[in-house]
């Protein structure tokens, strides 16, 4: 007879959930599994015993939102408190926001589908600028109001965080607060405060509140400071409005990563979503110096995880959750000083067990082959990428991107011997000073690598794949003062590329090129630059019906654009006064009041030695160039190596067997 | 120059599982993709020695029966798991049902006898109980006689193979309104059960109440929730058997002429 379990338990909804009336509204939805939450490691608390109560938003999809790491930390961080409650939100579609509309039901959590304004304080995590527009679909939704100034003891405290938290003036009209830089240490005090003015019975309510936030000089509150503006349109000062506000906000480093291994529980999504895999942050910061990188600038210094928390992380990870594929992330994960032993100790640990192990490949470097090959030890493959990012010689000494074409092509040529038929080259078009000549040597590059790698290999039967990305100058980086290249003549190099490439047939037919148009670049650098003007401009295109805008099929240039014109006509300034125009370096940033520790008159120097062609070694392996980000912000870099090695796994053995 | 080969060869499969599970509440919204990746890691972290696969992309050896469509609930759903050392079936409901979400629940494991009859070929129908929120009974009941007295009910469907027009009627075998569940709040629900045979294209619940559409004009107010309660080997006038004591009758009894027994019929 067949072996059965027991008749299933009724289980109650819990308090305030609102999915009764969400239910019967999801089989008339896309992929309504994204709604219901029931994740592994998703936790669901009584809701009367917690005192302080976060929703958290990855304010896309919930495919992309759910594998946000920085979201999975911060709510796992909060859980673990006994007083506190974390829920997850994420943007829903177009389809289930109309209907939600219609039948007026609240944007949710997925954990216990409870209203989003019933929470404390509601954390967006902006990993894009071009989830602005989702966030105002989230309050909606939620009945907060859109402005910070018109909400009330009711609504939750909006703050905002992850790297465009850098530069939050474009949504200062929006959130209450930002967070800059790492949150594990920041949401715990912001809890603390919380806690604290509840328990006191609310004094001075949602002011005083944020008075106390602000006072910690680690969260920033937007409307405690005023902005002024020069005729011409310049921001003529950033200053605070009231005593006791300091006049700079600093952003927060979580230093000694061993201290903080999380996730331990990651959650395991049932819908699809764009990572299926365990990932473990390896080291956290990275003072390569890619001008263009404003990850790199704005997370230094370099924090390593040590091998021996990495390999524990990787096991608990692996046994909660059931992946089968383990990511080893951080902005240039060749770069930690023990990445040798990591990778061979994992692949002799799951050796034969069908778990696969991937390393996210950027550098041009031999060395990376090597670390791949060990990795797919278990038989698994992953793609090979490399970033080079500029095509000439010329302009990855414009960017600090120090690769020569010879390490480039025996690096690709390695990559084809050693079994690789297909590797992924990754450039950016749009850099400072870019000329059509500086794209069009990517042609050649790419021509380069297939004849190196016919001639190696003696087969016709490997390919590159060309990917181009837009520039977008970003605040905290060399590059902040920098034009941008108009879309029109991004496109027409794009075109010109295209046309290189396919100029030696024989070649060209072993190359793919893959290329996002200008467009979208440019209303990214109209967020990523902007100040508190282009709220207006944002609240007006989302008005227009502005939702999804990372996403190709939901994009639209022209009605940023129309939203652009229109609201930034008042101020007499306009898209292109934000964009294509550069900065001068007496001019105020609209970010110059919040503190990277990146001290800005080495962020001009090291812009002026990009423009003279001058490159910037990195301080792990050279002294200190002074980039002001240890001494402003007391840290130091964190790096091993520490000698130790992981040690084999005892085997599974086959319970119940 | 030859392709690289994958160094390692997998394991034989030496035991095959053969496993009945839950579809329930808010997880009925699982798509059979969303189960089938929530299902393998359900296998790796219950440590089941699933085997896999040859080759550079090793798949686990994982076979499902008729899945449920996105939406529909299921008490009888059916999956074969191959694995490459021997294990006991109630260790594995118990660490499976516990690596899954409450929602997706084991409710039986059964080893399957070398040479038994295969899972789909164990399975030709289903029954089906739909609930239709805001329909009274008796709007129900007409709906379902015109249907039943019906030669051919056509309805159209957006399939794999594009829009497509097909009849309803000739599957149902068996269509009776049943007894009320609880209202509430003095909305009416009437509720029916279908036993459908499995025809191509599969004749699903929404198929059924688009039929009674097309006969009765019957348009539910909200959208009716199906939930599938067996599926197995249809025995006239509607009784269907379990594929798991099918196969079990088949493997005590040996292949010629198991005499299968009833389970399913009566669950309503």
């Amino acid at each position: 007879m067949p072996v059965m379990s027991g008749p299933p338990t009724p289980s109650a909804r819990p308090k305030m959930s609102v999915f009764d009336r969400l239910e019967h509204l999801l089989p008339q939805v896309s992929k309504p599994i994204q709604y219901v939450g029931g994740e592994l490691g998703a936790v669901v608390k009584d809701w009367d015993s917690a005192n302080v109560r976060w929703v958290l938003m990855y304010p896309d999809a919930y495919e992309v939102g759910l594998p946000n790491q920085g979201v999975q930390i911060l709510y796992e961080i909060l859980n673990e408190q006994p007083d506190v409650l974390a829920e997850r939100t994420y943007a829903v579609w177009p389809d289930l926001e109309k209907l939600m509309r219609e039948h007026q039901v609240p944007q949710f959590t997925v954990d216990a589908h409870r209203p989003v304004r019933a929470f404390d304080l509601f954390g967006l995590s902006f990993a894009t600028e071009l989830g602005y527009t989702n966030m105002l679909t989230a309050l909606d939704l939620a009945g907060i109001p859109l402005l910070a100034r018109d909400r009330t003891e009711d609504d939750p405290v909006v703050i905002a965080g992850g790297h465009a938290a850098f530069n939050p003036e474009p949504i200062a009209d929006f959130i209450d607060a930002a967070v800059l830089g790492d949150g594990e240490e920041a949401v715990l005090e912001i809890t603390a405060i919380v806690r604290e003015w509840k328990a006191q019975g609310r004094p001075g309510g949602r002011d005083e509140l944020l008075f106390r936030l602000i006072r910690t000089e680690a969260v920033y509150v937007p409307r405690f400071y005023d902005v002024t503006y020069h005729p011409d349109g310049r921001i003529a000062a950033i200053k605070p409005n009231r005593p006791g506000v300091p006049s700079r906000v600093s952003k927060r480093t979580t230093m000694d990563l061993d201290q903080w291994p999380y996730p331990r529980k990651p959650l395991v999504p049932l819908a699809e979503t764009v990572h299926e895999r365990f990932a473990v942050e390896i080291f956290r910061g990275c003072t390569r110096g890619c001008r263009f990188c404003q990850a790199g600038m704005i997370t230094r210094p370099v924090r390593e995880r040590s091998i021996t928390t990495v390999g524990q992380m990787v096991k608990q990870g692996l046994e909660f959750s059931g992946f089968s594929e383990v990511g080893l992330l951080s902005l240039s994960s060749a770069d930690h000083s023990e990445i040798g032993d990591i990778c061979s100790g994992l692949a002799a640990q799951y050796e034969g067990t069908n778990v696969s192990l991937s390393l996210p490949s950027t550098r041009v470097d031999a060395f990376n082959i090597t670390l791949a090959e060990e990795l797919s030890r278990n038989g698994r493959r992953t793609g090979l990428t490399f970033a080079p990012e500029g095509g000439s010689e010329r302009i990855r000494k414009v960017i600090n991107k120090m690769v020569t074409e010879e390490d480039l092509i025996r690096t690709v040529v390695t990559a084809y011997t050693h079994g690789w038929r297909q590797v992924k080259l990754y450039f950016m078009c749009g850099l400072p000073t870019e000329t059509d000549e500086d794209v069009l040597q990517i042609a050649r590059l790419a021509h380069e690598v297939i004849k190196a790698g016919r001639a190696a290999t003696g087969s016709r039967d490997i390919r590159c794949t060309v990917s181009i990305g837009g520039f977008v100058p970003k605040p905290h980086t060399p590059f902040q003062w920098a034009a941008m290249t108009p879309p029109e003549v991004i496109d027409h190099r794009l075109k010109l590329l295209k046309q290189a490439i396919n100029a030696d047939r024989s070649l060209g037919r072993a190359i793919g090129y893959r290329y996002h148009d200008g467009q979208p670049s440019l209303i990214e650098g109209l967020l990523a630059r902007g100040d508190r003007r282009v709220g207006a401009v944002i609240r007006r295109v989302w008005e227009a019906g502005a939702r999804f805008d990372g996403w190709n099929e939901h994009f639209s240039f022209q009605r940023w654009v129309d939203a652009a014109a229109e609201a930034l006509a008042p101020y007499g300034v306009d898209l292109d006064w934000y964009t294509t125009r550069e900065r001068t370096e007496d001019e105020v940033l609209p970010w110059d009041h919040l503190d990277s520790g990146l001290d800005k008159s080495w962020l001009w120097q090291d812009w002026q030695d990009a423009l003279a062609e001058q490159e910037q070694d990195d301080c792990r392996w050279t002294p200190c160039f002074d980039c002001g980000v240890c001494p402003a912000m007391d840290t130091h870099i964190q790096v091993g190596p520490t000698g130790r090695k992981l040690l084999p796994l005892t085997p599974v053995s086959s319970r119940g067997a | 120059m030859a392709k690289p080969q994958p160094e390692h060869t997998q394991l034989p499969v030496v035991q095959r599982l053969r496993i009945r599970y839950a579809k329930r509440g808010p997880l009925r919204f699982t798509s059979h993709r969303d189960f089938a990746r929530a299902f393998e890691r359900a296998v790796r972290r219950a440590g089941l020695p699933v085997a896999f696969s040859q080759g550079f992309s090793p798949h686990p050896k994982i076979s499902y029966a008729s899945a449920a469509p996105t939406g529909a609930a299921s008490e009888a759903e059916y999956l074969e798991i191959g694995l490459h050392a021997e294990v006991d079936p109630q260790w594995a409901l118990r660490a499976l049902d516990a690596a899954l979400s409450p929602g997706l629940d084991i409710l039986a494991v059964q080893v399957a006898v070398p040479g038994a009859v295969s899972l789909p070929d164990l399975i030709d129908a289903s029954r089906w109980r739909i609930e239709l929120p805001g329909v009274s009974p008796e709007q129900l009941e007409q709906a379902i006689a015109a249907f039943l007295a019906a030669d051919e009910v056509l309805v159209e469907r957006l399939t794999k193979q594009g829009r497509r027009r097909f009849d309803t009627r000739a599957a149902v075998t068996l269509l009776e309104s049943g007894a009320l569940p609880d209202t509430a709040g003095g909305v009416p629900c009437a509720m029916m059960d279908v036993v459908v045979r499995q025809v191509t294209p599969a004749v699903r619940p929404d198929d059924v109440i688009a039929g009674l559409r097309v006969v009765a004009d019957l348009e539910p107010p909200s959208p009716p929730r199906a939930t599938r309660l067996a599926q197995g080997t249809l025995r006239p006038p509607g009784e269907i058997v379990d594929p798991l004591v099918a196969d079990e009758q088949a493997s005590v009894k040996g292949l010629n002429g198991p005499a299968r027994q009833a389970v399913a019929g009566s669950l309503s």
